[in-house]
C-alpha cells in the first residue's frame, strides 16, 4: 500500500509543481514506484516541467468521468524505471472532479506505487479540496517572503482541521542566502516560528531550476547543483533518512574546498 | 389569602428603601398589593430626594416581564428608582450562561491564519496566535505564546477585561469596544521587548495601554482569576 503526498501552498508561485516535480524523480531515482497526479485542472503545467507534454492522451477528467482506464491516462516517463503522470485536463475546471473521485483514484494508485505525488492547485477552494482529499500526508513548500508564509499558515490550519492527514511538513523554497543574510528577508528560524511544524528541507533559489524546467527536465536529474542536492536531501528524509540541512553559505568554505581538491564531495 | 401577614414589607434604611416580596402568594395578589402600598404613601415618593429601591423577591422566579411591571410600578413615583430586583431563583439557561461567563477553557494549538477562535468566559490559550488569526473571548485572554493576530477581550462589553501574552506583538488589540493598532496608539509603560505584556483599558476606558504583567498586577491590585 504506497502513501500519497500532496504538495500545496496556498499562494502561487512559490514552486508547487516544481517541487513535485523533483520530489517525484527523487523518489524515482531512489528506485520506488512514483505516480504523480496534477490536480490543476484548467492550468495543467506538471506535464510541461516533467517534459511529458507531447505523449498526453488521456487526463485527470476522463479517468473521473469513466472514458478511460486509470492505466490509460498515465504517462510512463521512460528516463526512469517506475514514473508515471497523470496529467490534468486543460480544457475543464476545478469542479469537474469531485472529492469523492479523486479519492476512488488514489486509493486504486495506492495499491500500485509505492508514492503518489499530489500537485495542487493554489487557493484554497474546490481544487485544494480535490488535491487533498485522497492524501495521507501534506508538504507545505513557502519562499521567504510574508505573503507567502501568512498563506502557508493558513493552508496548515486547513490541513490540520483533517483528522485523517499526518501533521504537514514543510519545505522553504527559493532561499536568497545573501538577503537571509542581511536581514532583508525572513530567515529559517523566523518562518519556523511562526509555522511550528516540522521543517523537510531548504531549497536555494537556483537559475538553474528555471532552465531545467525549461527544457523539461526536473533538476534533480542534475546532481551539480545546490537545488538538486537539495530536493535528493528532501527525497531521502521523506523516505525516512535523517540528512542534515544544506549550509545557506553561498562560498564554500575552506574545508569544503580542500574536500573537493581532493575528489571528495 | 389572610390578610395578617403582609405581602409587601417596605424597609427603609440609610441607602433607600428595601421592598421584601412575600414568595408565597399568587403574583396577581403582589401585584395588587404592591400598587396599593405605593398609592397609601403616595405624598412621601413625590417630592423630597430621590430614593433607591431594592426589591427583595424571595424564592420567587421572576420573569423579564414581571421584572419589568415591578420597575414600571415603582417607577411612576416621582422619586422613587429600582437599584436592584434580586431573587434566591434563577432558570437553568441563565445558571448555564453565568457559568459559562465565569469559566476559564484553555486550549493547546496554534491558531493560524484565517482561523477565528470564540470563546465564552476567560480563554486561556496554551500556543500561538498567528497574524491572520483571532480570537475572541467574553472575559479575560491569556496567551501562553506568541500573541500576532487580532485579540478582543471582554467582546460583550467588559471594559475591565485584559489580554495578557507572552509575546506580545499583535495587528490589533480590542478591548470591550475600544480598538488598537499595533503599538502606535497605545499607552506605553517602558517594555519595549513585549514580553510578558499585559494589556488593559486606562482609567478613562478610551485608551489600550500595555504593560508587564508584574506591574499591571502590582499597580490595579487586580488578582488574576486563574
Amino acid at each position: 500500500m504506497g502513501e500519497a503526498i500532496v504538495v500545496t501552498s496556498g499562494k502561487g508561485g512559490v514552486g508547487k509543481t516544481t517541487t513535485s516535480a523533483n520530489i517525484g524523480t527523487v523518489l524515482a531515482l531512489q528506485g520506488k514506484k512514483v505516480c504523480l497526479i496534477d490536480t490543476d485542472i484548467g492550468l495543467r503545467n506538471l506535464d510541461v516541467v516533467m517534459g511529458l507534454e507531447n505523449r498526453i492522451i488521456y487526463d485527470l477528467v476522463d479517468v473521473a468521468d469513466g472514458r478511460c482506464k486509470l492505466n490509460q491516462a498515465l504517462i510512463k516517463d521512460k528516463r526512469f524505471d517506475d514514473l508515471s503522470l497523470l496529467p490534468a485536463a486543460q480544457t475543464r475546471d476545478k469542479s469537474a472532479v469531485s472529492p469523492e473521485q479523486m479519492k476512488e483514484i488514489i486509493d486504486e494508485l495506492k495499491r500500485d506505487y509505492d508514492y503518489i505525488v499530489i500537485d495542487c492547485p493554489a487557493g484554497i477552494e474546490q481544487g485544494f479540496k480535490n488535491a487533498v482529499a485522497g492524501a495521507d500526508m501534506a508538504i507545505v513548500v513557502t519562499t521567504p517572503e510574508i505573503s507567502s508564509v501568512r498563506d502557508a499558515d493558513r493552508i496548515i490550519g486547513l490541513l490540520e482541521q483533517d483528522d485523517r492527514l499526518k501533521s504537514p511538513r514543510l519545505i522553504i523554497n527559493r532561499i536568497r542566502s545573501h538577503m537571509m543574510k542581511n536581514g532583508d528577508m525572513l530567515d529559517v528560524d523566523e518562518i519556523m516560528n511562526v509555522l511550528a511544524i516540522d521543517l523537510l528541507g531548504i531549497v536555494k533559489d537556483d537559475d538553474a531550476v528555471i532552465s531545467a524546467a525549461n527544457k523539461g527536465e526536473p533538476i534533480s536529474l542534475n546532481p551539480s547543483t545546490a537545488a538538486s542536492i537539495a530536493y535528493r536531501n528532501i527525497g531521502r528524509r521523506i523516505l525516512g533518512e535523517s540528512v542534515p540541512l544544506m549550509s545557506l553559505d553561498d562560498k564554500p568554505s575552506f574545508i569544503v574546498k580542500i574536500k573537493r581538491l581532493l575528489g571528495m564531495r | 389569602m389572610s390578610k395578617t401577614q403582609p405581602l409587601v414589607t417596605i424597609k427603609g434604611t440609610k441607602d433607600g428603601l428595601i421592598l421584601s416580596l412575600n414568595d408565597m402568594c399568587s403574583y396577581h395578589h403582589l401585584i395588587a398589593e404592591l400598587r396599593e402600598k405605593l398609592s397609601v404613601n403616595k405624598k412621601h415618593y413625590q417630592e423630597g430626594p430621590l430614593i433607591s429601591v431594592k426589591v427583595q423577591g424571595g424564592n420567587r422566579y421572576l420573569s423579564k416581564e414581571q421584572r419589568a411591571e415591578i420597575t414600571e410600578i415603582i417607577r411612576s413615583q416621582k422619586k422613587l428608582f429600582v437599584a436592584d430586583i434580586e431573587t434566591n431563583v434563577m432558570t437553568k439557561d441563565e445558571c448555564e450562561e453565568k457559568q459559562r461567563k465565569g469559566q476559564l477553557t484553555s486550549l493547546t494549538q496554534v491558531v493560524r491564519s484565517g482561523q477565528v477562535l470564540e470563546i465564552e468566559g476567560d480563554f486561556l490559550l496554551i500556543g500561538d496566535v498567528n497574524p491572520g488569526a483571532k480570537i475572541t473571548a467574553t472575559g479575560n485572554i491569556y496567551v501562553l505564546g506568541s500573541l500576532g493576530g487580532i485579540a478582543h477581550a471582554g467582546v460583550e462589553g467588559d471594559h475591565d477585561a485584559i489580554i495578557a501574552a507572552s509575546l506580545m506583538k499583535p495587528t490589533q488589540l480590542r478591548i470591550g469596544d475600544v480598538i488598537s493598532r499595533s503599538t502606535d496608539d497605545m499607552i506605553e509603560y517602558g517594555n519595549p521587548e513585549q514580553t510578558m505584556a499585559c494589556a488593559f483599558l486606562d482609567s478613562s476606558y478610551k485608551k489600550i495601554a500595555i504593560d508587564r504583567i508584574q506591574s499591571y498586577f502590582k499597580r490595579s491590585k487586580q488578582l488574576a482569576r486563574l
